[in-house]
């Protein structure tokens, strides 16, 4: 039960930054996701997907971290896209109505392309 | 694998009976939701149910350890019946207020009270009990489907 959390940039007209999760998010990984993110927004990368591919699991902790790095990119005129293909985390999106406030896409490219 | 467990008298019932006692911090959570997953497999729950049932137990043990001020430990306790299961979930410190932080419908997005949101959601049936000097006591039920 652990998280992965890797960084890549996509040089382009918006500089995204792409967050690649890949285990568990839950109260224990949920910090190490949320510094990421943190870190990412406080040098100034606005545009961020979240890849959630890989992501087997996510608990109200997880989905708060995505809902504070949404917020904070908001101030700056930012974006938050997801990446999500695994059923049972889309409807933990859907339940908590959070489908409407996140653009959730099934590949990257989508993801990216509708930042 | 053994075949499922299928209590068919009180008496068997009696002894279907898992209790786990974690200590309060945020990294037994996994295994409070190992252990839900293991027994709701072993109840042939749909895979979908087992998610919810994970997610539902691991919220519990959240709110336990990050609002139960006190609190040294979370019981988890699954009552197995041939059609359910029974979660509680209980702290054993000053406990937090279900019912307070429990909205019937979710509004605008917040960072924090989506737990117990989750919990009514998932589950059939949800009920609180607050007792000031033993903690909060969260009792859930999931039927298997018919």
């Amino acid at each position: 039960m652990d998280i992965k959390v890797g960084v890549r940039e996509l040089n382009g007209e918006r500089n995204i930054s792409i967050v690649d999760l890949n285990g568990e998010i839950d109260v224990y990984t949920s910090p190490k996701v949320k510094e990421t993110i943190m870190e990412l927004i406080d040098a100034g990368h606005y545009a961020l997907v979240i890849n959630l591919e890989k992501v087997r699991y996510i608990d109200s902790t997880g989905l708060g971290v995505l809902i504070g790095g949404l917020k904070r990119v908001r101030e700056h005129s930012g974006a938050v896209n997801l990446v999500c293909t695994n059923p049972q985390i889309k409807k933990i999106f859907d339940i908590t109505g959070l489908v409407k406030i996140f653009g959730i896409y099934e590949t990257e490219e989508a993801a990216c392309g509708n930042l | 694998m053994r075949e499922p467990v299928a209590p068919q008298s009180e008496t068997s019932e009696r002894g279907n009976i898992v209790e786990l006692r974690i200590p309060s911090r945020a990294e037994w959570v996994g295994v409070a939701r190992l252990a839900v997953a293991a027994i709701a497999s072993r109840l042939q729950f749909p895979i979908e149910d087992i998610e919810d049932l994970k997610l539902a137990v691991a919220e519990a043990c959240t709110n336990c350890i990050q609002h139960a001020s006190q609190s040294e430990a979370v019981r988890i306790r699954f009552q197995i019946d041939s059609d359910k299961v029974v979660v509680t979930v209980q702290d054993t410190g000053l406990g937090f207020s279900g019912a307070e932080v429990a909205p019937k419908q979710l509004g605008e997005a917040k960072e924090s009270g989506l737990g117990v949101f989750l919990i009514r959601s998932l589950m059939d049936n949800v009920e609180y009990e607050l007792n000031p000097e033993s903690g909060t006591k969260l009792t859930m039920t999931k039927h298997l489907p018919t």
